[in-house]
């Protein structure tokens, strides 16, 4: 069976996932479950890292979807890095990048958060 | 691009409707399209659309029930690659399920579609056939020289 699993890292107050494994209609609710925990906490800027995600299919998809207005409600967002040529393509073909920010770098991804808390201060 | 090896006309495989047996559905379709030499990008697009089909499969012609059949059949021809899917579960109708528009999918959080566009995007050929009551079958085709 394939696998899958999640880590967490904070940086500052962004919360960082890290995907490993394969993301499918069998295994996404492991993600989803570490978004409810993320959301429970009311860590609501999340950045997450492909870097090590081997596939993902429309179902892991589904799973940002499902949590992205809640998390924008509440100022935050969910903003992707790392991907590699293949899952981008995916999320491309589905028209994901004109929804999401999609970054090159992690640092990036977290910048970004850092940047709008400053328009915001 | 042209076949490089030929050591299969037909494979089989049978599984329970189970999400758990997405992976070695993934693998069975990985092994036969390496055998027959398609590149890796090929490769990828078909067994992302294979586990779409049997997720839909698992999810909506079952239900959920985990003791359904699901029949994958790989054929190939000179000119193409074919995945056939049989199931047993409730009747399909391809043309119920509306056009992905992904603003409306955002604003209505609404489940479903993105796998027959993945699908359709994917695969050179997509075909529905239900008899309801009976089967109902997805054929999911790769030509050679696309």
């Amino acid at each position: 069976m394939a696998e899958f699993s999640t880590t967490i890292k904070e940086h500052d107050d962004v919360s960082i996932i890290y995907l490993k494994g394969y993301l499918d209609a069998h295994t996404t609710p492991v993600l989803e479950n570490t978004f409810a925990n993320l959301i429970e906490k009311e860590k609501y800027k999340i950045a997450v890292n492909f870097k090590d995600l081997a596939y993902i299919s429309s179902a892991g998809l589904g799973v940002f979807m499902a949590f992205i207005e809640k998390i924008r409600d509440n100022k935050g967002d969910i903003k992707f890095t790392s991907m590699s040529d293949k899952v981008y393509n995916i999320f491309d073909l589905l028209g994901f990048p004109l929804l999401y920010e999609i970054f090159k770098s992690e640092e990036e991804a977290v910048n970004k958060f850092k940047e709008n808390k400053k328009v915001e201060d | 691009m042209k076949t490089k090896k030929q050591n299969f006309k037909e494979r089989k495989l049978k599984v329970k409707s189970r999400t758990e047996n997405l992976s070695a559905i993934r693998d069975f379709v990985f092994n036969a399209a390496t055998e027959v030499g398609f590149n890796s990008d090929d490769i990828g697009n078909m067994i992302l659309a294979v586990d779409e089909a049997c997720t839909n499969i698992i999810k909506h012609a079952y239900k959920s029930y985990p003791d359904g059949e699901i029949i994958i059949n790989l054929k190939y021809s000179e000119e193409k690659f074919t995945i056939e899917i049989i199931d047993y579960g409730n009747s399909f109708h391809p043309e119920s399920v509306p056009d992905l528009d992904l603003q409306k999918y955002y604003k209505q959080r609404r489940v479903g579609g993105l796998g027959m566009f993945l699908m359709k995007t994917l695969m050179d050929e997509v075909k529905y056939v239900s008899v309801p009551g009976k089967y109902n079958q997805v054929l999911l085709s790769k030509n050679f020289n696309s």
